[in-house]
Formats: C-alpha cells, sequence, structure tokens
C-alpha cells in the first residue's frame, strides 16, 4: 500500500477480493416483471479476470440481467452466482455497477465523486481523497480533481464513473452500455482507455452493449441475446481481446468475420 | 444590466408619480376625502423618522415572532418531508390531508387561536407555522423524491447504507427545492405575523397598524407597512445569499 510515484503497471486497490478475483455464473436463469418475461432460461458463465460481452436489440432485458448479477433483483428461477455466492447480498458485495449515464453527483467535485465508495466504506476523507488522487494520474484526469462534473467533457465524465467503480475494489464490474452517450471517436479513444486499465488491473468484466465492435474489441467472448424475452442466440470467442493497437484489431479479417457472424446472429434474435 | 435597473426605476417612478398626486390634492378631492388621509410619500418617510422608536419596539416584536415561526416551521416541515419520504403508508395517510387543510384560512383560525393561547406570543407562532410549514413541506418532499433511482441503486453497489444515500444523494438533492419552499414561506410569514396580531395583541406592526387606523393616522400605518415589506425583502435576500453559497452546482 505504499507504492510511491508512478511506472508501476498496477493499480492500487482496496484490499478486498478483487485481487483474487471472483467469476459469475448464471444457470438457467428467468426472471419478469409479473406477466412480462424479460429473461428466458439462460445460462452463461465466465471464470475470474474473464470478461464477458452481452449484446442484444434494445429493451431486450440487458440491464436487468445486470442487476440480477450485481443482486440488485433476485431471480424469478435458477441461479446467479457470484465468487460462488448465490445470495443477493454476497453479489452486491462483490460487484460494481456502472450505469448507462455517468450519474456523477453534481454537488461532489470529480475527484469525491471517484471516491464515493471509499468514503462509503468508512474511509476517512483524506485517505479517499489520496487514493482517487494516484488514479487520476495514472487515467490522464490529472489536474482536474477539482472541476465540477459540469465542467468535465462527456469522455472525462466516463472515466471518472469508471474509477469510481474502480475504487469500489469488487472483483466484478457490471458496464450498462459505458460509453454510449460518447461519440465516436471519444468512445474508440475511451474503449483504449479501458482495454488498458483491465491490462493494468484484471476484474471481471460483465459488460453490457449495443455496439458488436465495441463488445468483440473488450471482450474475450460475447454473447448475442434475442429480443425480449432474452435468450442466448449466438456465444462468439473474440479475436484479440483487448488488443493494444484497438484500429489494427477491429479491422483484421478475422475480427470483421467474427463481428459479421454476430450482426447476423442479432439480426435473426432480433425477429 | 437593464434587468437589474428597470424595477428601481420603475419603482422610483411609481413613487414619484403619488408624490405629485398626493401633494396637489388630487387622489383625496378624487375620493372626496381630507388631504391628511392620503399620505404623499414624503409624509410617509417622515413618519417613519418621527415615529422611529415606536416602530423598531413594534417592529422587533413582529420580527422576532416572524423569524421563530419560520424556524419552528423549517424544523417541523423538513422533518416531516423526510418522514413522509422515509414510510409512504405516513405520507399516504397524511398528504391528501395536509394539502386539505390548506383549504382552511388562516384569519378564521387565528381568533380561535388567541382564545385558547392568549395574547401572548404562542398563537403568533402558531399561525406563522401552519402558513409556512405547507411550502416548506411540499417543496421538501419534493426535493427528496427527485432522487434518480439509477443513482441509489449506483450507490448500493457503491456499499452506500441507507443512511449514507441520504446524506450524500437525497438531501443534498432537495436542497434546491427546499430553498424555493423557504422563500416561498418567508414572504407569507409577516402576513400571518399580522393576522395574528389583529386577532389580539398588545404590541407589534400589525397591532400598531390597527390602532393608527383608529386614530387616522393613515401616514403611519403606511411606514408600518413599509417595515413590513422591508422584513420579508430583507429575509429573501438572507437566504438567496445562503442558497448561493450552499448549492453552487446550479
Amino acid at each position: 500500500m505504499n507504492r510511491e510515484g508512478g511506472g508501476t503497471s498496477t493499480i492500487e486497490t482496496p484490499a478486498t477480493a478483487s485481487s483474487e478475483g471472483a467469476g459469475v455464473a448464471i444457470r438457467d436463469l428467468e426472471h419478469a416483471y409479473g406477466e412480462l418475461r424479460t429473461i428466458e432460461r439462460l445460462t452463461l458463465a465466465t471464470p475470474a479476470h474473464g470478461v464477458i460481452g452481452l449484446v442484444g436489440p434494445s429493451g431486450c432485458g440487458k440491464s436487468t440481467l445486470l442487476e440480477l448479477v450485481c443482486g440488485l433483483r433476485e431471480p424469478s428461477a435458477g441461479s446467479v452466482e457470484v465468487g460462488g455466492d448465490a445470495t443477493a447480498v454476497g453479489r452486491l458485495r462483490r460487484c460494481a455497477y456502472m450505469p448507462q449515464r455517468d450519474l456523477l453527483l453534481p454537488w461532489y467535485s470529480a475527484l469525491d465523486n471517484a471516491a464515493l465508495a471509499l468514503r462509503n466504506q468508512g474511509e476517512r476523507k483524506a485517505r479517499a481523497r489520496s487514493r482517487a488522487t494516484e488514479l487520476f494520474e495514472r487515467f490522464g484526469l490529472a489536474g482536474f480533481e477539482q472541476a465540477a462534473p459540469a465542467e468535465l467533457s462527456g469522455g472525462m465524465r466516463q472515466r471518472v464513473a469508471f474509477l469510481r467503480t474502480l475504487l469500489a475494489g469488487k472483483p466484478v464490474l457490471a458496464l450498462d452500455e459505458p460509453f454510449a452517450s460518447l461519440d465516436a471517436i471519444t468512445r474508440a479513444e475511451m474503449q483504449e482507455w479501458l482495454a488498458e486499465a483491465l491490462r493494468a488491473d484484471p476484474r471481471t468484466v460483465v459488460l453490457v452493449s449495443h455496439d458488436v465492435e465495441e463488445a468483440l474489441y473488450l471482450s474475450d467472448r460475447v454473447a448475442v441475446l434475442s429480443a425480449r424475452p432474452a435468450r442466448i442466440v449466438a456465444e462468439l470467442r473474440a479475436p484479440a481481446p483487448r488488443a493494444p493497437d484497438r484500429d489494427a484489431a477491429v479491422t483484421d479479417p478475422e475480427f470483421v468475420a467474427v463481428r459479421e457472424e454476430a450482426m447476423r446472429a442479432l439480426r435473426e434474435g432480433s425477429r | 444590466m437593464r434587468r437589474r435597473l428597470l424595477p428601481p426605476m420603475l419603482l422610483v417612478g411609481l413613487v414619484a408619480a403619488w408624490q405629485v398626486a398626493a401633494s396637489t390634492g388630487a387622489i383625496a378631492n378624487a375620493l372626496s376625502l381630507e388631504d391628511f388621509l392620503v399620505p404623499a410619500p414624503s409624509e410617509i418617510a417622515s413618519s417613519l423618522w418621527d415615529s422611529r422608536s415606536l416602530l423598531a419596539e413594534n417592529g422587533w416584536v413582529t420580527l422576532r415572532e416572524i423569524l421563530l415561526g419560520i424556524a419552528i416551521a423549517l424544523v417541523a416541515g423538513i422533518g416531516f418531508a423526510i418522514v413522509m419520504y422515509r414510510w409512504v403508508a405516513i405520507r399516504d395517510a397524511t398528504y391528501p390531508l395536509i394539502i386539505a387543510s390548506q383549504t382552511i384560512p388562516i384569519v378564521v383560525i387565528a381568533p380561535i387561536l388567541t382564545v385558547w393561547l392568549g395574547y401572548g406570543i404562542a398563537p403568533k407562532l402558531v399561525i406563522i407555522t401552519l402558513i409556512c410549514f405547507f411550502p416548506i413541506t411540499v417543496s421538501a418532499l419534493a426535493g427528496l423524491s427527485s432522487a434518480d433511482p439509477d443513482t441509489t441503486k449506483l450507490m448500493r453497489t457503491l456499499d452506500a447504507s441507507r443512511w449514507q444515500i441520504f446524506r450524500r444523494v437525497e438531501a443534498p438533492g432537495a436542497l434546491p427545492s427546499t430553498f424555493t419552499g423557504t422563500k416561498i414561506a418567508v414572504v407569507l410569514a409577516p402576513i400571518g405575523a399580522v393576522f395574528g396580531e389583529w386577532a389580539g395583541s398588545t404590541s407589534g406592526l400589525g397591532h400598531l397598524i390597527l390602532i393608527d387606523n383608529a386614530q387616522l393616522e393613515v401616514a403611519r400605518q403606511f411606514a408600518a407597512v413599509v417595515v413590513l415589506s422591508a422584513f420579508a425583502l430583507v429575509l429573501i435576500g438572507l437566504i438567496a445569499l445562503v442558497e448561493r453559497r450552499v448549492v453552487t452546482w446550479r
């Protein structure tokens, strides 16, 4: 915990289970809001430090699936295990959620927003801030510690939101279309940035996206979901997960072929 | 710049017109009244100065009622808003009654309260609190309810307790709307104080206005009104100042 200066290849994270990691195992999962069935017999698993991407048509229940993983909801049938624990409390303890919108609190500085989880966990203000400051420097946000969220660009806001998720120190990150609100160029930059962040500090990630390319670039495997009620139409292995050179990776013929396959599955599942 | 200059310019123009109309006796003639019953602004100003100790003495009585009444209404209003927000059953049971209670004219309640509580400060505080409670409670509750459910979920995965969610998300989010409600309450408070004093009192600006009315001291009545509006304006200004220091994100 006393590492000084830059040049280190890993990021300090709270001493919870994040370093050991935790896998996610979803078995025969079903979920319904009353009569409305949202998820149908879904089975999916990822080992610790694996990244699983979920793509599917809008409104197919991807966000609901993430909330189930995080322990914010209970399944109607089947089970969701995170780190071997199927209870909602256990899942909540192991998962950090990054919602579609950054949801930064306007009354806190960028730094205090990033340090929210540390403060909630009982860390003293000065200590929480100094730990968040390290990540600000590491992730290109130096100088913006005291900025109000409204003063940051869209990409910076997403970065602060991601650091907030990272600093929670959870082994599993549930990312709900993290870059959906950004323009195409910023989104590509942020994907590269996230890939680097995950190389430096591997976590188990469940990534929801409506962008097939984004999911295939960031994930080890991508599950294509059907329209509601969601079931898995295809499961594809990504050719070059989180490759340092994103542009080269996504234009590689093999990547393009897998992307087309995913698009085909997506179209079929949307019917 | 124009928005800052126009209101005072309009005010000066209106006062000047009043001054001319009153000092030439035009208003009094039109209403077939004695001249002294229609004081010009200059006469009100000199009454303000001549009766300064009397106005200060009674003004302090009324100001104390206003400040204490607002303080009680703030504590009770915000407290009750939190209770209603936290326990939906209490909200469902009481909210319609609170709204219905606003249809009872306070003027009618004031004499009853004087019968029950006497001529002292107590009935005035009750009246001011009754008037101010409503805008404060409703705005605080609206502010608390404006918390984004997604933010609450997010906070739960960031290990926040119920109390931490309240302290870090719901309470700050409720501040802007609570300030708006408080400003409305502050304008209403002097009206409540005057009603309370009219129903029965031995001092205060409302009491002074009543006495002066009986003695046809119209200039001093106006002077008391000026002092009352000044109270409301200064209080609104103070609250706006506090709001700007507290709600820095708007």
